[in-house]
Formats: C-alpha cells, structure tokens, sequence
C-alpha cells in the first residue's frame, strides 16, 4: 500500500512476470553500449522517455569508462613502467565509473522502478552483455 | 566483484535438482575446490563452468592445463641464474657493474608479467544465465526463416560500416560479441580472443594481451642482452690468452646455446605482435584473415583507428577493463545448491560426447611420427549442444567442424610424441605461420616460438580427456 516499495518487500511479495534482455550495441565497435529500442514489454509500465533517459546516462557512464583520454594514457604508462604492478594497490579508471553505475542503477530502481513493479539489473552482473529488466506481476501495487 | 543487493528470484526456469552434494567431475588433483558443508555459503570460482583452476580463494587463476608454463619459467630461471652467477662477476670486474643492475630490472620484469599473463582473467565473459538463454533461443526461432534446418546461428551486425557476422556459443548459449571466440582448452569465451598459449598456460585476450606484449618484449630484451654479455664474456676469455680451461665454460656455452635460440624465435614473435599491436589485430583475426580482403571483398578492419600511433595506445595504455566473472563473489545460499547440481549435469554431457571424438587422440599418442601442428583441440566446441530445451540439434557449421576435427585430432595426435626430442632449436617462423582450418573458431598459436610443444600439449590435452572417462 506504500508509495514507495523497499526492494525486499517486492522480492517477498510479488512473483516475477517476466523479464526483458537489452542486448548490447555493436555498431560503434566493440565499446560497451546497449541498445536504446524501448522495448513493447513495458510499455504499460514505464513512459518511454523515462526509460531512454536511464539508458542513455548509462552509455554515457561507460563511454566515459572507455574513454581513450589523457588520463587513461597516463595511466596506461606508468602501469606498464612498473610491471602493471600498480594494478593491484590501485582502483583502476573503469572500476571507479562501475561503482558509478552501480549507484545510479540503485538510485533509478529505488525513485522509479521498484514503485512501477520493474527492477533493472545491473549489467556487470550479467557480464556487461545485457541489462536484464525484470517486470514483476502487478497484484501487490497500488498505482 | 560488486556486492549485488539485486539478487534475481528467478525459481521458475531453473531445473529444480535433487539436491545431492556430489562432487563435480572436475574435482581433480587440484584440492582447491573443497567440499563444503552445505550450510557455508561458496565462492562463485567453486561452481566457475570453464575449465579453470583457482588458487588463493579464487585470487589466482590458470588454465586447466598449465601447458608448458613451469617449462617456460624454468628456462628463464635457470638461463639467468648461469648467467647472474657466472658470467656477471667476470663482467664487472673487466667492463662494468651496470650490468648485473641492467640484468637483475629485465629479469624482474621478465618474471612479473609472465605471471601476471598467466594468473590474470584474460576477458572471459561469464555463461548465459537460463534467462537470457532462453530468450535468446526465441528470438532465434522467431526469425526462423532458411531453406535448411536448424537455422543458422549468426546474427550480422553493421560495426563502422563493415557488416561482421556473430556467432552463436552452443556453450556459452549466446552470441558471442565481436572479437570474442571460444577456447576449448579453457571451455569460456574470451572477449578480444589472441591465442591460447601454453608458453604462458593461458588464453592471451582482451585484459592480458597487454601484459603478454611486455613480457614478450622484455623477455627479447633480456635474452638478447644476456647473449651479448656471455658473447663478450667469451671473446674477453679468448682474448686474455688465459686458455679455456675454466669450468665456467660448458655452462656459459649452455647459456649461449638457449639464448641464441631463444633470440631469434621471441625476437620475431615480438615483431610479429608489434604488428599486430600497430594495426589492432588478434593473431585470431589475422590467422583465419578476417579483414585482409581475401575473398575478393573489399572489407577493411573496423576496429583499427587509422592511426599506428592511436592504435598501439588503445591496445596497450587504454582502459583497463575489470574482470566480469566474479570469482570471489559469494553464491546465494539456495543457487548453490542448484548451480552445485546443475553442473555435474552439463560436465557429464560434455565428457561423453568428447569420448567420441577424441579416443583417436590416444592412440595417435603412441605413434611417434612427426606432423605440423594443425589445430588446437575444437573438438569440445563442436560437441552437441546442451540447450535447457532439450533440442538435440547442431547447426550444420558445427557438425561438419567436428567432423573435420575428428580427422586433425587423430592425426595431430601423432606429433604430440616426440616432444623430448624437440629442442627449442625447432622452432621456426615456418610453424609459426603454419595457418589453422580457417573454418574453426578457436585459433592456435602458431606465433608461440616452439610449434612442439604447443601441440603436444593439446595432444596431451587429448589424453587427459580420455584418461577422465
């Protein structure tokens, strides 16, 4: 009856219906992006706007975790004069972005997904191949 | 990797084992993967599908077989501790003590990538969860369209205006990315797929080709600069007119020996990867010819940037990618039972139908006579799939691979003998550009500098196989 869902009480109350695949976009070469088609699935559930909002910040953030940039560069290089030795004291460029990712995913799935009954899985879950949208069945919520 | 706070409830598509806590058959001689009691929760490396080994609490990673690594570290061991012990007190007495420093960082170097190569994720992507398999498998018979049954399992995609074919995993149950191919000896798909290589007892892909190039690279260094110091150690010998008499002298002409030897075959694998390297190719890409224009197309590399310079930087200084698979991850209590399950249900197919095809293998073993390495072992990928539906159905492109591969195996098996025999003096550029059965995903390395033991290791890969059954 709440507004807003907790994620434990959706998980514990509501079975899943179905569940949705955004499959990766290659037409930029081998880059991690996903594609943006809103898929018909959740039409009834989610504005479509708001969906490509969400996939867009999140091409962006990897786009932004594969940039070939100076920094990136730079730390190539001094990886390399050290024996890529700093990989193992150091968080590298890509795993701060995913630590990004991740808060955002968990940020959109509290403000606007749990309450429309879907969950959006984080993609280096599934080893960045997909973002896996769960819908859950519409029984439990009050909309 | 990450601590996941969406575990997927996901009960209806997965098979609903009898929960027996058999061992998997994978449980071998490696006692890292202890049977624990069921109410400890498990690391995700305790259930990993591939055929890999773990060390450290899933730290540590190789391939199942360590290939001809310990061969490999031993040489390089053994090469310059003759060399540090008596070659660099003769040379800083008469030239110089910048040697020994100049010796001792290559060395050092040489040593942390090569194990950084072998123990480091080069870019597996993680199986298909039942999900997403299944989804896929419908859009597939969706599309359902050919004049031949099943279906073909490719899927084009339009990647900076060059159209590139992807190629569906019967094991992995996905399209594999581009790039990506699947190495039968380490059963994973490998994003950015180099080579298998047993030098290093690993695949060299997407996160570690870099580390691959620099031990490469240094490891010329090293061996040339150690043939030019015992070269002058000797000359300084002979000249002085002491006589050479001292014991010093077998050691050092073994030294001369294996670096000699070694010189020329790293030198030009380093060349050859530098190539590679300036204009973003796999050894896999450039082997099968992918973007070479063979067949008359005019098809050009979509990934390269047309720029040497921007080409070696992405390859070598860019992003490091994380690994995906996460070994370290603990399983849910409730998908460890069933993945514990699950798992002993798909090695079990895999073994059997890799009876068939490999048993020549075994026999090929006892024979002695000596053929140019021809593939690495496909056998495994060409093996039926075990899709969760029940479709017995191998698309034509597999079933004519394994066929073929059934004829290599047994007559690769035969080269595999005489390894005792090979000296590193062997190798040659000539194997090393011996092309593999374009029709095959998996690649060798021909690059790798000896092609004797290379394919002796997939010819002892064989008969591991069928010493399993």
């Amino acid at each position: 009856m709440a507004e807003t869902h907790s994620l434990q009480d959706m998980r514990q109350q509501a079975a899943v219906a179905a569940k949705v695949f955004l499959q990766r976009d290659y037409t930029n070469g081998t880059v991690c992006q996903f594609q943006t088609k809103f898929p018909s699935e959740l039409e009834t559930r989610i504005e479509k706007q708001q969906f490509e909002e969400t996939l867009r910040m999140l091409n962006n953030l990897y786009a932004e975790a594969e940039k070939l940039g100076s920094q990136s560069y730079i730390e190539g290089c001094l990886a390399c004069l050290t024996a890529y030795t700093v990989f193992l004291c150091m968080e590298t460029h890509y795993e701060k972005v995913l630590k990004k990712v991740a808060k955002y995913i968990q940020e959109q799935n509290d403000k606007i997904y749990a309450p429309r009954g879907l969950l959006l899985t984080d993609p280096i879950e599934r080893g960045l191949r997909v973002i896996e949208v769960t819908i859950f069945e519409d029984r439990s919520l009050t909309r | 990797m990450k601590n996941c706070e969406y575990q997927q409830i996901d009960p209806r598509t997965l098979p609903t084992p009898t929960p027996t806590p058999t061992p998997t058959p994978h449980h071998g001689p490696d006692g890292d993967r202890p049977e624990e009691p069921r109410g400890r929760p498990r690391r995700k490396w305790h259930v990993f599908p591939g055929k890999n080994r773990f060390y450290c609490d899933g730290r540590i990673m190789v391939a199942r077989q360590s290939g001809v690594l310990p061969l490999t570290l031993g040489l390089i061991l053994v090469t310059s501790g003759l060399f540090f012990i008596f070659d660099c007190p003769f040379l800083v007495k008469h030239l110089t003590s910048c040697i020994p420093v100049i010796g001792g960082f290559l060395f050092v170097f040489v040593v942390i990538t090569l194990l950084q190569t072998s123990f480091t994720d080069p870019g597996i992507l993680p199986r298909a969860t039942p999900d997403e398999a299944s989804d896929i498998e419908k859009q597939i018979d969706n599309t359902g369209n050919t004049s031949y049954r099943p279906p073909p399992r490719t899927k084009e995609v339009v990647i900076n205006q060059q159209v590139v074919k992807l190629k569906y995993c019967f094991t992995c149950k996905m399209f594999r990315p581009p790039r990506t191919s699947h190495c039968s000896l380490c059963d994973n798909c490998v994003e950015r797929f180099d080579h298998h290589c047993p030098w290093v007892g690993n695949c060299v892909g997407k996160r570690n080709y870099r580390f691959f190039y620099t031990f490469i690279v240094s490891l010329s260094f090293l061996t040339a600069f150690i043939f030019g110091c015992v070269t002058t150690h000797l000359a300084l010998r002979a000249q002085g007119g002491k006589g050479l008499v001292s014991l010093t002298r077998p050691l050092t002409a073994v030294e001369l020996v294996i670096c000699f030897f070694s010189v020329w075959s790293i030198l030009g694998l380093s060349g050859f990867h530098t190539y590679l390297v300036a204009s973003n190719l796999t050894t896999n890409e450039d082997i099968k010819g992918s973007w070479s224009g063979k067949s008359g197309e005019d098809v050009t590399n979509p990934y390269s940037q047309r720029n040497i310079f921007v080409n070696c930087c992405s390859v070598l200084c860019g992003p490091m990618p994380p690994s995906l698979i996460d070994r370290r991850g603990f399983l849910p209590a409730d998908e460890s039972v069933q993945t514990a399950a699950a798992d002993i249900e798909l090695p079990t197919l895999a073994t059997k139908s890799e009876i068939n095809v490999c048993t020549q293998g075994t026999k090929g073993l006892l024979e002695s006579a000596t053929l140019p390495p021809l593939l690495s072992t496909s056998c495994p990928q060409g093996k039926p799939p075990t899709d969760p539906t029940g479709n017995f159905d191998p698309s034509p492109e597999i079933s004519t691979s394994c066929g073929g591969a059934r004829h290599t195996h047994h007559s690769r098996g035969r080269a595999s003998t005489p390894r005792h025999s090979k000296t590193r003096s062997k190798k040659s550029k000539r194997a090393a550009l011996q092309i593999a059965n374009p029709s095959f995903d998996v690649p060798v390395s021909p690059t790798s500098p000896d092609a004797g033991p290379s394919s002796t290791a997939r010819g002892h890969e064989g008969a591991s196989f069928s010493h399993l059954h």
